[in-house]
């Protein structure tokens, strides 16, 4: 099984390229994130230095985008406004994934009660609407970007848990977990070392697409003041300060609102990729 | 496919029900002697004396009365009271009222109201913020239907200016418990506008009062519209949903300049009486020591203020007067001038050295602290940013937080939990400063809430409330001017200019140094 | 079915405990103290009344306690008294506000569903075609973009520059005097931008599920059959496949009014609508904490009768079905 394995993997990727979507998808999200790190080296200026006397200029050969309500270069702060973009989506969807995947695997593996108990924990989650949880409990917390990471996550696990225990339920019963119970291995070394890494596949579709619903969720905080505060840029924020001047500093808010867009449609074409590659009935 | 169909068939009607006979469009074309103005906030109870948000106010300010009111000139003018006598030694008042003045409910308007109002005001139990100033009255008497007599135990110079307060309907509130009453979403007032509805989240109207004593306002009906959201506002101007609002600097400067604007609108600017400073926790050693609040001061460009944050409409504050006002000092000696030099010479001398990471270090402990301000104003979260760069480049590290406002008050300002706020005050036709700054006011929900305690300001500031006598009491102020330029307990940034826009189908607006509301019962449509 | 009926509604009591006491977690993570806040706004307020407050609500007992008697409130539906300045019950607050939320709401679902499944059952018809393709982009595109700069260029472009459509608010002024033909019509024309929005943003996740349902039920042994025995493509998909894949499909219904419901929030106060998202987004932010759980407390509930509708909607349609998900 185990020379094996470069081979499945291979044959992912190959399935995956073919969707030139999600490789377009891919693409970005790549130039992204290397852009996002190498932001001191792409643009000359910082992205707080203010120049009250140069505020809201149209985009020039100076500034590529514009200056923004406070004379700062747009394109300097949209390119590390990704980092905290990036990041908020990144740290909330691992959160959501840790916890969503040790509910799962845990209602899943046991059963019975313990399953009841978590399963009826998802229901109630899922009652609520996501945001006004978000909402109540960042406004309440003293607003800083850990919080609003933290409880994004931990407001989204609920979908993870259900595909997680859906697969362990379908796993629970197949010959290799039966053979590793019979060798005497353990609860937890048989739901970590075997069950958990068969059924990490539909969790990579949803973290994937948990990263983009992420970046939306803090934009829309932002548009209500709560999100990342200033002066750190993240695109949330910085189309919501462009969002007074839409009909004449149109840059502000175009710049960021496209980078928003073209990330989480990326992140959404890559899980779909994902998705089909992995579906067996592809092959 | 059928439901596509529909919706297509939905989407034509409204379509066409765009047409020329839809009644919005009749609506718009008319527009009538309606007068829509926009508001971010929703009113939070229209008995006056139990609410401080200026939407509330906005709508009382139609809706009722007090004896006096200032005048286009800010000088004070009968309201509901015709005359006035104040006695030699200024200790009494005697009011004389206004005869055949009717509340909205066909009551006659009496010195019986104005007794309660007085009462209410004053009573432990009312919640309002609005007390302080009737609490100087020894004693109040209403010897006939006509007549209102106060009595001071001591001379008070704002007294008179404090019977501005609106006056309530004691038929309708004497007697029951003021804040559970109906009034507060249903007012009774003598105004020139009678309430009509309030839509929870839509729209307070109110009808023009065809008996009011000044005569009925030409506007026949004002409608105050709730919209949250600033951009949605403009947006509602230009499409002809709202009469009036308030531009923000780079509205007015960048966005209304087209000729297309311009007659369509009509734009308005002077200086608003109001100023946004920088206060320091005077109970933090921190910022006890006076040369790191004069540091700050000089490390601050306020000309660069003004321009990032209002484009350069607004002026240069080094006190808490108006330009131009009778008690304003216009030259101030002891006014830190913009200097980063000497805000780190100054800086040095109270000890603080140049650590790592380019932040000042006393015993150990870095210079750095965090600046809190009230959400849904941008011009200070600007400001608040403009700061922190210049202090970052002198050594200070520094951090914001927005908050919104009742938390922010609550939670933080009352409770001497902060190191340093941007806020602002407005500044009150009276110089009088004893809430702001004398040090008896400086308990919880009191508003010498930096602490500020100096003898001398206190000695001025009695001095200065005490006298009728308008030179002695300049003098007072002036004094005051200098001493709060020296000990900086405040930076006092700006003064900035108010910018309303309106309608030209509005006709009859004569801005004057009350601003532009002063005449709006006399403002008309052709 | 009966029986069915019974046990699906006895399910809901431990859900609505669950939901009471997530709501009372939450609320009470936050630092301070509820009455701190409901005295703020009256500086003058007296000891008394403090004490009067908390013993309304229980501060002064220890947290199972104070858990208890708000429970007991909520079960009388008293959701106590708004901490702001107009002192409102907070059931008032709710009632007033809750009607137009929910029709907004539940205009978006039903197009939502009208629009996303035929959406759906097209790409999975023309799967890994261009149209495919571009379905998915535009459904994503929706889902992608953030609703409040939409809705701003939206409103800018059919508000301002064309002026077909009003801005804001969700009456024009003075339209009580008018006909209930106009007013419907003044309605509707109100509520178009932000419905349309709100489903263009929503379509994403329902025509994808409709998409993948549809085409596993398409590479179904009988479709092939079916094909084999030369039933036209037509009757084979809308017969026979559809019939079988709209069936999962119900059990979304339930799930997609808390997203809509949460998006609320922008759009009520992009439009300036009054409905509970604004009411809450006001709530939250004055630490209102009677009206932040009371909207909790009710839109979770909402959500759970969505979700027994669907369910009992489910059990109708398919006969099989014995008890409840899970």
């Amino acid at each position: 099984m185990r020379d094996n394995v470069s081979s499945p993997v291979r044959e992912f990727w190959e399935r995956f390229t073919t969707n030139r979507f999600a490789t377009a998808g891919l693409v970005v999200i790549v130039v992204l994130f290397l852009l996002s790190l190498a932001a001191a080296l792409v643009t000359p200026y910082s992205p707080d230095t203010i120049d009250a006397w140069h505020v809201l200029l149209p985009p020039s050969a100076s500034h590529w985008f514009g200056t923004d309500e406070l004379g700062r270069d747009v394109f300097t702060r949209v390119v590390y406004g990704a980092r905290v973009s990036l990041k908020v989506g990144f740290v909330a969807v691992g959160i959501a994934v840790v916890i969503g995947t040790v509910i799962g695997l845990f209602a899943g593996f046991y059963g019975g009660w313990v399953d009841s108990v978590l399963m009826r924990l998802v229901d109630i989650m899922l009652c609520f609407p996501t945001f006004f949880l978000i909402l109540a409990v960042i406004a309440m917390l003293e607003p800083s970007i850990w919080y609003i990471m933290v409880i994004i996550g931990l407001t989204g696990w609920m979908g993870v848990a259900r595909l997680v225990r859906a697969e362990v339920l379908s796993l629970k019963s197949r010959d290799f977990i039966l053979a590793a119970r019979v060798l005497g291995a353990s609860d937890l070394r048989i739901i970590f070392r075997h069950i958990l890494p068969n059924a990490l596949s539909p969790v990579l579709v949803s973290a994937t697409l948990g990263v983009a619903g992420a970046i939306l969720t803090e934009s829309a905080l932002s548009f209500l003041g709560i999100g990342v505060q200033p002066p750190t840029p993240s695109w949330g924020n910085i189309l919501t300060s462009g969002k007074d001047y839409i009909e004449f500093a149109w840059w502000l808010s175009l710049f960021p609102g496209v980078a928003i867009l073209v990330t989480v449609l990326s992140y959404n074409l890559v899980g779909e990729g994902i998705r089909d590659a992995l579906d067996p009935r592809r092959q | 496919m059928s439901l596509a169909r529909t919706v297509c068939l939905l989407l034509f009607l409204f379509l066409t029900a765009c047409g020329q006979d839809a009644p919005w469009n009749k609506a718009q074309a008319q527009g009538g002697a309606q007068f829509v103005t926009g508001s971010i906030g929703e009113p939070s109870n229209l008995i006056p004396i139990l609410a401080s948000d200026s939407s509330s106010s906005d709508i009382s300010g139609l809706v009722y009365n007090g004896l006096v009111r200032y005048d286009k000139n800010l000088k004070l003018e009968g309201d509901l009271a015709q005359s006035w006598e104040v006695s030699p030694d200024g200790l009494q008042i005697t009011f004389h009222l206004r005869r055949g003045v009717k509340w909205h409910d066909g009551h006659d308007f009496t010195s019986r109201d104005v007794l309660y109002t007085y009462r209410v005001t004053v009573d432990p139990k009312t919640p309002t913020a609005y007390a302080e100033d009737f609490k100087q009255v020894q004693s109040a008497q209403a010897p006939d239907s006509y007549t209102f007599r106060v009595t001071y135990a001591k001379p008070f110079a704002p007294a008179l200016a404090s019977w501005g307060m609106p006056i309530l309907p004691a038929h309708l509130l004497e007697g029951k418990d003021i804040t559970k009453s109906p009034l507060s979403r249903n007012p009774v007032g003598t105004g020139p506008y009678i309430f009509k509805e309030w839509i929870p989240g839509q729209r307070v109207i109110l009808e023009a009062n065809p008996k009011y004593w000044e005569g009925a306002p030409h506007l026949s009906r004002y409608v105050y519209r709730i919209i949250p959201d600033n951009s949605t506002m403009y947006m509602e101007l230009k499409a002809g949903g709202v009469d009036m609002m308030g531009l923000s600097p780079v509205q007015y400067q960048r966005q209304t300049t087209g000729k297309e604007f311009l007659a369509r609108f009509n734009k308005y600017r002077y200086p608003a009486s109001a100023y946004t400073y920088l206060g320091y926790n005077l109970r933090l050693p921190m910022f006890q020591d006076v040369r790191v609040r004069r540091a700050i001061t000089c490390a601050i460009n306020k000309e660069e203020i003004i321009q990032g944050v209002l484009l350069g409409m607004g002026q240069i504050a080094h006190g808490p007067y108006k330009p131009g006002t009778w008690a304003y000092k216009p030259k101030v000696d002891n006014d830190p001038a913009y200097d980063p030099v000497n805000a780190k010479a100054l800086l040095q001398e109270a000890g603080y050295r140049m650590g790592a990471g380019g932040i000042l270090e006393k015993d150990g402990k870095p210079l750095s602290f965090t600046i809190m301000t009230n959400q849904g104003n941008d011009q200070r979260l600007k400001c608040a940013q403009i700061i922190q760069m210049r202090l970052k480049k002198v050594g200070i590290d520094v951090k914001i937080r927005v908050m919104e406002w009742a938390s922010f008050l609550t939670n933080f300002i009352d409770k001497g939990k902060f190191e340093v706020v941007l806020m602002g005050w407005t500044i009150s036709q009276d110089p009088d400063l004893y809430d702001v700054w004398h040090s008896s006011k400086t308990g919880p929900k009191e508003l010498n809430f930096i602490h500020y305690l100096n003898p001398e300001l206190d000695r001025l500031i009695v001095e200065g409330r005490g006298t009728f006598d308008m030179a002695k009491r300049r003098d007072c102020y002036y004094q005051i001017q200098e001493i709060l330029a020296k000990d900086q307990p405040y930076t006092f940034l700006y003064v900035p200019d108010a910018l309303p826009v309106v309608t030209s189908r509005i006709k009859g607006i004569e801005p004057a140094p009350a601003g532009i509301m002063h005449n709006f019962i006399k403002w008309y449509v052709d | 079915m009966a029986n069915y009926l019974i046990k699906r509604i006895l399910m809901l009591v431990p859900l609505l405990l669950g939901i009471t006491l997530i709501t009372f977690t939450v609320i009470h993570l936050a630092p301070g103290e509820p009455v701190e806040m409901a005295t703020a706004m009256s500086p003058k307020a007296s000891a008394a009344t403090r004490a009067r407050l908390r013993e309304f609500y229980g501060l002064d007992k220890p947290l199972h306690v104070q858990y208890g008697m708000w429970l007991s409130n909520l079960s009388r539906l008293d959701f106590g008294r708004s901490f702001a300045p107009d002192n409102r019950p907070v059931l008032d607050k709710i009632k007033e506000r809750i009607p137009i939320t929910i029709s907004l709401n539940v205009i978006a679902l039903i197009l939502e569903f009208g629009l996303a499944l035929p959406i759906g059952i097209m790409a999975a018809v023309h799967r890994d075609t261009l149209l495919d393709r571009a379905i998915s982009v535009f459904v994503f595109v929706g889902f992608a973009v953030p609703t409040f700069w939409l809705a701003l260029l939206c409103m800018y472009l059919f508000g301002v520059k064309l002026a077909w459509l009003p801005i804001s608010g969700i009456h024009s002024l003075g339209s009580d005097q008018w006909s209930f033909f106009w007013r419907t019509a003044d309605l509707a024309r109100h509520l178009v931008l932000p419905i349309s929005i709100a489903t263009f943003g929503s379509l994403a996740g329902l025509s994808r599920y409709m998409r993948s349902t549809m085409i596993e039920v398409l590479s179904q042994d009988y479709i092939t059959t079916a094909r084999a025995k030369g039933v036209r493509e037509r009757v084979i998909i809308y017969r026979h496949a559809l019939k079988n894949a709209l069936l999962p499909v119900i059990t979304l219904l339930g799930f997609s009014l808390p997203a809509l419901i949460g998006g609320s929030v922008i759009f009520e106060t992009i439009f300036s609508i009054p409905g509970m998202g604004q009411l809450f987004y006001q709530g939250v932010m004055a630490r209102d904490y009677p009206l932040v759980m009371g909207i909790l407390v009710i839109g979770a509930c909402l959500t759970l009768i969505g979700n027994l509708l669907a369910d009992l909607c489910y059990a109708v349609a398919d006969p099989r079905i014995r008890h409840g998900r899970g």
